[in-house]
C-alpha cells in the first residue's frame, strides 16, 4: 500500500477535495485561508509522490515542491495581512458581511 | 541492530502501518480543520494535519521536503495563522454560523471532486517505477543552484515583496478609528 503511488494519489485528491470543501462552505475569511493551505499541501504531496516513483521526475519535484511551499508561505502572509486590514475596518472576519458593494 | 520490514510473526511491512496511521491522522485533521466551530482549534488541528504531512513526506523519501515543511509550515505558517485568529477573533464568533447557508451544496461538490479524482487516479496506468526512491539532498542542491537558480533568486525577491506588503497593509494608520483599537 505505502510502496505504490495510487495510494498517495488518492490521499492527495481526499485533501484536495476536503480543502475545496472548507474554502466554500465556511463563513470566516481565516478559515477559507486555511483551507487553501490544505489544498496547496494537497497538490504539493501529488507533486512528491510522482518524485517519488518516477525516476526521471525526482530531483525535479523536490525542487518544484520547495518553491511550492515558498510561494505558499508568501501567499499566507500576504492574505492574512489582507483579512486583518479587513477586519480593521469592518469590525467582523466573515465574508458573507463583507457587503459594502450592496449598501 | 536493523529492524526487520515487516512486523514479526504478522507479515504486515512497518511502511503501510506508518501510511495508514499518517493518513488518518492527515485526513482526520483535515477533516477537524473543515468543520470545526472554534476556529482556534481549527488552527491547532491544522498544524498536526501539517506535521502528519511531513511525515508522509518522509515516508516517500525526501527528508528535505519534509524538513522544510515542519521549518515553513509548522514553525511559521501556523504561527501566523494563529496570530491572524487571535486578532480577528471577537467573543461571540464560535457560537455563531459556522457555515455559508449554502455549505450542503459545497459538501456535494467535495465528494464528486474527490471521487472522480479517486476513480481518475486508480483508473490510469502511471509510468511508475513501481518502488520508491530515495531523494539525496544533494542532487537537489545541485538542481535548485544550478539550472534552477533563477526561480530561486525570484523567489527570494517574491518572498521580500510579500513581508514588505504583509507589513504595509496590516500596519494601521494614523487616521484609522480610535475606538477600534486592537
Amino acid at each position: 500500500m505505502s510502496g505504490s503511488l495510487d495510494s498517495y494519489l488518492v490521499l492527495s485528491g481526499l485533501l484536495f477535495a476536503i480543502g475545496s470543501f472548507g474554502f466554500l462552505a465556511r463563513r470566516n475569511a481565516i478559515s477559507m485561508l486555511m483551507s487553501i493551505e490544505l489544498m496547496v499541501n494537497a497538490v504539493n504531496l501529488s507533486v512528491v509522490a510522482f518524485g517519488a516513483f518516477v525516476p526521471k521526475l525526482q530531483t525535479y519535484a523536490a525542487v518544484i515542491a520547495l518553491i511550492v511551499i515558498a510561494v505558499a508561505a508568501a501567499e499566507a502572509t500576504v492574505g492574512l495581512a489582507l483579512v486583518i486590514a479587513i477586519y480593521r475596518n469592518r469590525r467582523t472576519p466573515l465574508v458573507d458581511e463583507y457587503d459594502a458593494m450592496s449598501q | 541492530m536493523p529492524i526487520s520490514d515487516t512486523i514479526p510473526f504478522s507479515g504486515i511491512r512497518w511502511d503501510d502501518v506508518l501510511f495508514l496511521v499518517l493518513a488518518a491522522i492527515l485526513i482526520g485533521s483535515a477533516l477537524m480543520v473543515v468543520t470545526l466551530r472554534d476556529i482556534i482549534r481549527c488552527g491547532l488541528a491544522l498544524t498536526s494535519s501539517f506535521a502528519a504531512l511531513a511525515g508522509v513526506y518522509v515516508l516517500l523519501g525526501n527528508p528535505l521536503v519534509a524538513a522544510t515543511q515542519v521549518l515553513v509550515y509548522i514553525g511559521a505558517v501556523s504561527v501566523l495563522i494563529l496570530f491572524a485568529i487571535m486578532l480577528t477573533q471577537t467573543k461571540n464568533a464560535p457560537t455563531r454560523l459556522a457555515f455559508q447557508t449554502q455549505a450542503w451544496a459545497a459538501a456535494i461538490a467535495a465528494v464528486v471532486i474527490a471521487v472522480v479524482i479517486a476513480a481518475t487516479v486508480t483508473a490510469t496506468t502511471w509510468p511508475s517505477g513501481g518502488q520508491r526512491l530515495w531523494t539525496s539532498t544533494s542532487d537537489i542542491a545541485t538542481l535548485l543552484f544550478g539550472s534552477y537558480v533563477l526561480p530561486f533568486e525570484a523567489v527570494s525577491v517574491l518572498l521580500t515583496a510579500a513581508v514588505v506588503g504583509g507589513v504595509f497593509l496590516a500596519h494601521r494608520e494614523a487616521g484609522d478609528r480610535e475606538e477600534d483599537q486592537l
